[in-house]
């Protein structure tokens, strides 16, 4: 039976700015984002395909609940992993996440 | 049901930006080919029954489907749903046949929700009435693929055999307006290739997210009616153009796979991502497959969940296990370079062409039975010419109990030719 990968093509324009940024970070449907026991990970579901989230991925998609901006989940990441100086990457990765349509 | 439902995971798709620290590395890294290194199964296909309002002359149920026509129990249903859940399979479909003939499909759909799966209703729409679209919803349906054949109302009724096309659209609008994201699904052949722009247009107009044009695999009762739905190079090249400019001014709105035509290729798809990799199947009588056409794999003994443990299925079963992995690669696969990229191809279409399921899929030109797809192509062409000649000679065979019963007892006859009549 016919199976095709369907390789993750990230067409959406990046409409995202700067401006944006004090926005509330939401996932954007018809994605969901859950735990996964079994893979180990947090998976991103939408119809027809999972796309399986590293750690870092994970932790950062799993507090885009509506609930904090760009600079607030930014600080409770460095927090919480004792870290400094990631702002850079994690926005790089909101950009990407919003190119994929992962995020409204 | 009509369509092809194509489970497609990316199981290893991981983003780029990789910002935070990382502690330890993942867990399962166990090399080798122990069962411990056999990865869960991530899509479950639960095929609720063959019973179907349409008669899709590309339909992928096996032939043969009436003599499975004994289905689990709600309670049997409910138990899959749950142990599947427990190995670690997270996609849902929920197809047939048409599922929607099934009256307790709100109450699996209700409990699959609560167990975590994202879960996909796959149908022809006959039957989603605003009543049952609401209890869907409540029920916690994450969203619906709904099946057309064609962009017009003329192929759509003809190939379906029945008259469906208004209702489909008005299907359409009513799940849009209940909120729930559409997959619109539409099988490609030599009939309605020529009209893959209307279909694009019909897909955008009705708000669906995601188009899938899934050119025909030739299994089922697509394979009896290869000669009539196999479609010309030409067809397909332009075909593909007209995807490739929408895709350039509407991919936002729409995502629109394209799944590929294979007997026109050189190389075998990957399929099912791997045989008891990822996808499991279970048939309206509790069969386990471990493809959607595993069915029609002669030497194949399917374990049935209602005799076996889901778990013992996956991991323990011959059925499971016999294509798994590149143990069982014969040449030239063996010994090839892109062994790991295809997996040595499709078993049924091997069987299918070849005669043996383990061989290589014929699609691939390093195959010796390559020639046998090159001269289905090539009769196609042919055909293209004298193609009312051809439609009256052997008429097109739509999928229905009659004729499944027919095709059935021909084939337990030794030698039995086929005697069904459309």
């Amino acid at each position: 039976m016919n199976d095709s990968t369907r390789a993750e093509s990230a067409t959406e324009a990046s409409t995202q700015s700067g401006s944006e940024a004090a926005l509330p970070l939401t996932i954007a449907k018809p994605f969901r984002l859950q735990w996964e026991a079994a893979q180990n990970a947090h998976v991103l579901l939408y119809p027809e395909g999972m796309v399986k989230l590293n750690q870092s991925a994970g932790e950062i998609l799993k507090r885009c609940d509506g609930t904090r901006d760009l600079d607030t989940l930014i600080a409770e990441l460095e927090q919480a992993f004792n870290a400094t100086g990631i702002g850079t990457e994690v926005r790089a990765f909101i950009a990407d996440a919003h190119r994929r349509g992962w995020l409204e | 049901m009509t369509d092809l439902s194509q489970p497609s995971v990316q199981p290893v798709a991981q983003p780029a930006a990789q910002p935070v620290a990382q502690p330890a590395a993942g867990p399962g890294a166990q090399p080798g080919q122990s069962a411990a290194s056999v990865p869960p199964p991530l899509w479950l296909l639960a095929e609720l029954t063959y019973r179907c309002p349409l008669h899709c002359a590309f339909c992928y149920n096996p032939l043969d489907y009436t003599d499975h026509h004994r289905e689990l129990s709600t309670a049997q249903w409910l138990d899959v749903l749950r142990d599947a859940r427990a190995l670690g399979a997270v996609q849902l479909g929920f197809s047939g046949g048409e599922p929607l003939v099934r009256d307790d499909l709100e109450v699996l759909v209700e409990e699959a929700n609560r167990l975590g799966f994202y879960t996909n209703l796959i149908t022809s729409g006959v039957g989603l009435t605003e009543q049952r679209l609401g209890a869907l919803k409540a029920a916690g349906l994450d969203h619906i693929q709904l099946s057309f054949q064609d962009s017009t109302q003329e192929l759509n009724d003809f190939l379906s055999s029945t008259r469906t096309f208004e209702l489909k659209q008005r299907v359409a609008a009513a799940l849009k307006r209940h909120g729930f994201p559409m997959v619109m699904n539409c099988v490609l052949h030599r009939y309605n290739l020529p009209h893959v722009d209307k279909i694009i247009e019909m897909a955008l107009a009705l708000g669906a997210e995601y188009l899938e044009l899934a050119n025909t695999q030739y299994y089922g009762w697509a394979r009896e009616n290869q000669a009539q739905l196999m479609p010309t190079r030409e067809q397909l090249e332009e075909a593909e153009a007209v995807v490739a400019r929408y895709r350039r001014t509407h991919g936002e709105r729409c995502k629109i796979f394209f799944v590929v035509p294979d007997y026109f290729e050189t190389r075998p798809k990957r399929c099912m991502n791997g045989w008891g990799a990822v996808f499991l199947g279970v048939a309206p009588d509790g069969a386990a497959l471990p493809c959607h056409a595993a069915r029609g794999l002669p030497g194949l003994a399917l374990p049935n969940v209602k005799d076996t443990p889901l778990r013992e299925i996956w991991y323990e079963s011959d059925a499971f296990n016999r294509f798994r992995g590149l143990s069982w690669l014969k040449e030239p696969c063996r010994s090839c370079e892109e062994k790991e990229h295809d997996l040595g191809g499709c078993r049924c279409q091997a069987y299918l062409l070849t005669g043996d399921a383990a061989n290589a899929d014929p699609v691939c030109d390093k195959s010796p039975f390559h020639e046998q797809v090159v001269k289905v192509v090539q009769r196609a062409a042919s055909a293209a010419g004298a193609e009312a000649i051809a439609a009256r000679e052997q008429p097109i065979l739509f999928r229905h109990d009659a004729n499944s019963r027919r095709l059935a007892a021909a084939a337990r006859e030794p030698g039995g030719d086929h005697g069904a009549q459309p």
